[in-house]
């Protein structure tokens, strides 16, 4: 019980507390309802490769590609205050671009016309171009974030159907649908291999570069960091570009896995996923200052929620109504008001076994 | 006062431009076809006294061509079929807002169509508009969606009938005489006509057999990643099932791809059967190779038919029927043929 108040000090390192209580609350209630939740086995897939399979493995699997865009993300939140929420639709655009390029333009290509990889960058630097869009409507003309990537929220998945010229392209070649599934030999999601990768860069960058200084300088107040010497407006376009990137990436996972795109479903929603999954971390949505490792075990965290739910078989459509909650929860005990309190309830409860002691 | 005069020209000129690069990038952004069919409603109905000319002026509204595959394929249809060579001159609107929709019904009736063709984006608010079509003579003709209107407002309706999709598909599935059925049943947005019609005809299926159980039923919302986890879910649970009855290809796809990562064997002759609606040109592809068993129509084809209430209209009879139902094919693995999937695919 007291260590569950410790969340609300100022401390940074407790940041961490709040995901993962919320996986150990999920991992008992799973425990209790059936362990066979956490079986992991071993199996063969169609294509003849041995594979792990099991609950767990879907969380790794789907949690990792919002575990990417949690990355974004946090930078984006810590850094504008705000959230993108045209990640969904930048998604159905590089997913779009890269089965262009992949295709040719002809729908129906038998082989690919360009090697994976170049397509995989093209649709990068096209999701990176639409997150500077973004990027200079919030950093230069200081729209409010939101209002800004509503733009893009509301005309992407056109564009990404433009870009096909509204047809469905299929990718037949097998080796495409590697980064959605597994690669032979490989027991492990390819997916979650790719956040590895992800993270280990964002964190070796956050180490030693001053990225995470700047960000969270500009986020918790704009005007002195300027003072200080810093440029908001590069750091805070910087951050929509980054996320531009981690879109991209979690593009080519999300047209990998069906080998094909449909404009209007693709990543549906996945930008209130990956707003909660930095929620969840624990960082003020408000910006300022951050815990990336949080943000990302908050993915996973999610996803955990998400798998739980299709267990239990609750239908699909109510699964936002069980995340609204978990959000109403996060939102009303992250308040001022709310951590005003509990930090003075925490004050009295320490107090009060000191003078015991004492 | 000239050179005031010369500034407000430059002004005029400047915002005269803001305003085309402006709706140009928009129209760019939202879709081509939008452009297009903006284009088509200014240029194709030039002037002509409506007794001299032979072509038959039919104003076609109609959703967004982007919204599916299904419609992209519907309104190509109309478009290839209403051409000067058939005998009509057809103006095009799409949208996905009835209110726009209700604003280009009034500029067709305004510019003194022959026939309104529509797919209602919504079914109510079309009363007024209908009946001022009928004052000023004009014949409405409802395809692919029903509206809440008086039937007494337009001449014919021509629809799918989503119930009878779903009994073919039901019939389908019980004459492959399984001994038991195990049934995934993935839906699609719950509510629409194709999940409601699709899912009442195995519900009283399921109801009527001891044979026939459900093993999961729960909405992908026509989301191909959604139906891969919800069969993922099913298999890590361990509940057997044979049959995967997905209310969209995309959903089947989902589900394929989850069967697959489980190395669970699917289609004709093997474990589990999998079926699939609205006959995309990858799923009959699908079918075609065996991967898939069974994939039922949503007759996007639909030309043909308005055609016919057309010129029995101006005969000056009445259709035999008011509500026209489109045939709709079921595709069974093992006879569809190359043919089918050049004719049918959308």
């Amino acid at each position: 019980m007291q260590k569950k108040k410790s969340i609300f000090s100022k401390g940074g390192n407790t940041q961490l507390l709040i995901p993962i209580i919320a996986l150990l609350i999920l991992a008992l209630f799973n425990l209790i309802a059936d362990p066979g939740f956490f079986k992991i086995s071993l199996g063969v897939n169609s294509a003849g490769d041995t594979i792990l399979s099991g609950y767990l493995i879907t969380i790794l699997d789907y949690g990792s590609e919002l575990a990417i865009l949690a990355i974004g993300m946090t930078l984006v939140t810590a850094a504008s205050g705000g959230q993108d929420i045209s990640v969904g639709a930048g998604i159905a655009i590089a997913g779009s671009v890269i089965l262009r390029v992949l295709c040719g333009g002809d729908s129906r290509a038998e082989e690919l016309q360009a090697p994976i990889i170049v397509a995989f960058l093209i649709g990068c630097v096209v999701a990176m171009l639409f997150g500077a869009f973004n990027g200079i409507l919030v950093a230069y003309f200081k729209i409010q974030p939101m209002v800004a990537t509503l733009i893009l929220y509301t005309a992407g998945r056109s564009i990404a159907a433009w870009i096909n010229n509204n047809e469905l392209p299929v990718i037949k070649e097998p080796k495409f649908a590697y980064f959605g599934g597994f690669i032979p030999g490989v027991p492990v999601p390819t997916t979650f291999l790719i956040a590895l990768v992800c993270v280990v860069v964002i964190l070796l960058v956050l180490k030693f570069t001053t990225l995470g200084l700047y960000t969270q300088a500009v986020g918790i107040n704009e005007s002195s960091s300027r003072l200080n010497g810093l440029n908001p407006i590069f750091v805070k376009f910087l951050a929509f570009v980054i996320l531009g990137l981690c879109v991209g990436v979690a593009g080519l996972i999300k047209v990998s896995r069906i080998s094909s795109i449909n404009y209007s479903v693709i990543a549906k929603d996945i930008e209130m996923d990956a707003i909660l999954a930095v929620a969840l971390g624990g960082n003020a949505l408000s910006g300022g200052k951050f815990n990336m490792i949080a943000s990302i075990l908050g993915a996973y965290v999610i996803q955990f929620l998400t798998t739980t739910l299709y267990k239990f078989e609750v239908q699909a459509d109510a699964l936002p109504a069980y995340k609204a909650v978990v959000v109403i929860i996060l939102v009303v005990i992250s308040s001022p008001v709310v951590s005003d309190k509990l930090s003075a309830l925490w004050k009295k409860v320490k107090k009060t076994p000191a003078k015991e002691v004492g | 006062m000239k050179k005031k005069k010369f500034l407000s020209l430059v002004l005029i000129g400047a915002m005269a431009a803001v305003f085309v690069v402006g709706c140009g990038k928009k129209a760019e952004d939202t879709n081509t076809d939008n452009n297009q069919s903006a284009d088509q409603t200014e240029t194709t109905t030039p002037d002509e006294p409506d007794d001299s000319g032979e072509l038959i002026k039919v104003g076609i509204i109609n959703n967004d061509p982007n919204e599916s595959g299904y419609r992209t394929a519907n309104v190509n249809d109309l478009q290839n079929f209403f051409t000067e060579e058939n005998g009509y001159e057809a103006s095009f609107a799409y949208s996905l807002k009835n209110d726009e929709q209700i604003a280009s019904a009034q500029k067709f009736i305004q510019d003194g169509v022959d026939y309104l063709l529509l797919s209602a984006a919504d079914v109510s608010g079309w009363d007024t508009v209908l009946q001022d079509a009928q004052d000023a003579g004009i014949g409405v003709i409802l395809f692919d969606r029903t509206i809440d209107a008086d039937e007494s407002l337009y001449a014919a309706s021509i629809v799918s009938d989503m119930a009878k999709e779903g009994e073919t598909a039901v019939n389908w599935l019980a004459d492959q005489g399984l001994d038991e059925y195990n049934i995934i049943h993935i839906q699609g947005v719950m509510g629409s006509a194709a999940q409601v019609g699709r899912t009442g005809a195995l519900d009283d299926k399921v109801a009527a057999e001891d044979s026939w159980n459900i093993v999961t039923q729960q909405t992908a919302e026509w989301n191909a990643e959604k139906a891969q986890q919800i069969v993922q879910s099913v298999i890590s649970a361990g509940t057997p099932f044979n049959v995967i009855y997905a209310e969209n290809d995309d959903m089947a796809k989902g589900a394929v791809a989850a069967l697959d990562a489980a190395g669970i064997t699917h289609g004709v002759g093997k474990d589990v059967i999998v079926m699939g609606f609205d006959c995309n040109k990858w799923a009959l592809e699908e079918l075609l190779a065996g991967n898939w068993n069974y994939d039922g129509q949503c007759n996007p084809f639909q030309a043909s038919y308005i055609d016919e209430v057309i010129k029995t209209l101006e005969k000056g009879e009445e259709p035999a029927e008011k509500t026209i139902i489109l045939d709709e094919k079921g595709f069974d693995a093992e006879t569809i043929t190359q043919d089918d999937v050049d004719t049918y695919g959308i």
